[in-house]
């Protein structure tokens, strides 16, 4: 089955676009929930362009490296919300600069 | 038309992550990010990646943001927590997510009434080639992943145990008259 061809340069301009406005969440927000989001937003776009790539030369490569991605976004969500509810408990905020206590 | 389509969600995608990442509210950007990659889906479906799109909606949309919403709401157990969730449906913060899920609706009754876009060249990708080739040469890379969700998982319930282990204490303190 044949699908129309979407140019790739647009898709992979997409994907940086929305990866960098990731980047732009993680270095702007102090709130780890938004550093969270901001992240998957990061995977996310890599996906798109993993699938664009496999799309363009028609192999079922890329959707497996997007399968691959979302079990490892499912994997770091996890844990990085059990150590979100730990940062609440001890530091009662969600600013991320309140653990700082390493950073000397 | 299968590119006004694509250029229509990109637009929806880009419109809503730039939300996410400027709401002062966590709830207001989650459901934002479910717009985005509702989008983010259909680009998916118009470049020949069903599959993909499929488990976008389901293992993002349906469980990681789902995920994020349950941690939303355990941080706001308490006496403060019926006054944030009335601030937070206000009815007016329902406009903007409407308006761009209300444009991915309309893409899609497009797409049902007009039948399939028009076909030129390109190849769609199915899930059988998608499965043949991942239980095949890619199953290395299968039994890993397997390994980090089960690292995941562990580390997850360690980390959340204590948490809820001294919640529960808490509550049965202040219960006790």
């Amino acid at each position: 089955m044949t699908v129309p061809v979407i140019p790739i340069e647009h898709v992979l301009a997409l994907a940086a676009a929305l990866f960098v406005m990731g980047l732009v969440g993680v270095l702007v927000r102090r709130n780890v929930i938004f550093l969270l989001m901001s992240l998957e937003i990061m995977m996310n776009a890599c996906g798109l362009a993993f699938i664009a790539a496999g799309a363009k030369w028609g192999q079922p490569d890329g959707q497996i490296m997007f399968m691959l991605i979302l079990a490892l976004a499912a994997a770091e969500v996890a844990v990085a919300l059990g150590l979100v509810l730990q940062l609440e408990r001890r530091f009662d905020s969600l600013d991320i600069d309140t653990a700082g206590e390493l950073s000397g | 038309m299968a590119l006004a389509l694509f250029y229509i969600a990109a637009a929806v995608a880009l419109a809503s992550t730039a939300l996410v990442i400027t709401r002062r509210n966590a709830a207001h950007a989650l459901i934002y990010l479910v717009v985005s990659l509702l989008s983010i889906a259909v680009i998916f479906f118009l470049l020949g990646a069903p599959f993909a799109a499929a488990l976008e909606i389901v293992i993002y949309a349906g469980a990681i943001v789902v995920l994020f919403l349950f941690v939303v709401m355990m941080l706001n157990l308490g006496r403060r927590s019926a006054e944030r969730e009335r601030l937070w449906l206000q009815p007016g913060m329902w406009v903007g997510p409407s308006i761009l899920v209300g444009v991915l609706f309309l893409m899609m009754l497009y797409v049902i009434v007009a039948g399939a876009p028009g076909t030129t060249e390109g190849t769609m990708v199915g899930p059988k080639e998608v499965g043949t080739a991942l239980f095949g040469k890619y199953l290395l890379a299968v039994e890993l992943a397997a390994m980090l969700l089960l690292a995941a998982l562990i580390g997850a319930y360690h980390l959340g145990r204590r948490y809820l282990g001294d919640r529960r204490e808490e509550s049965s303190r202040e219960n006790r008259p």
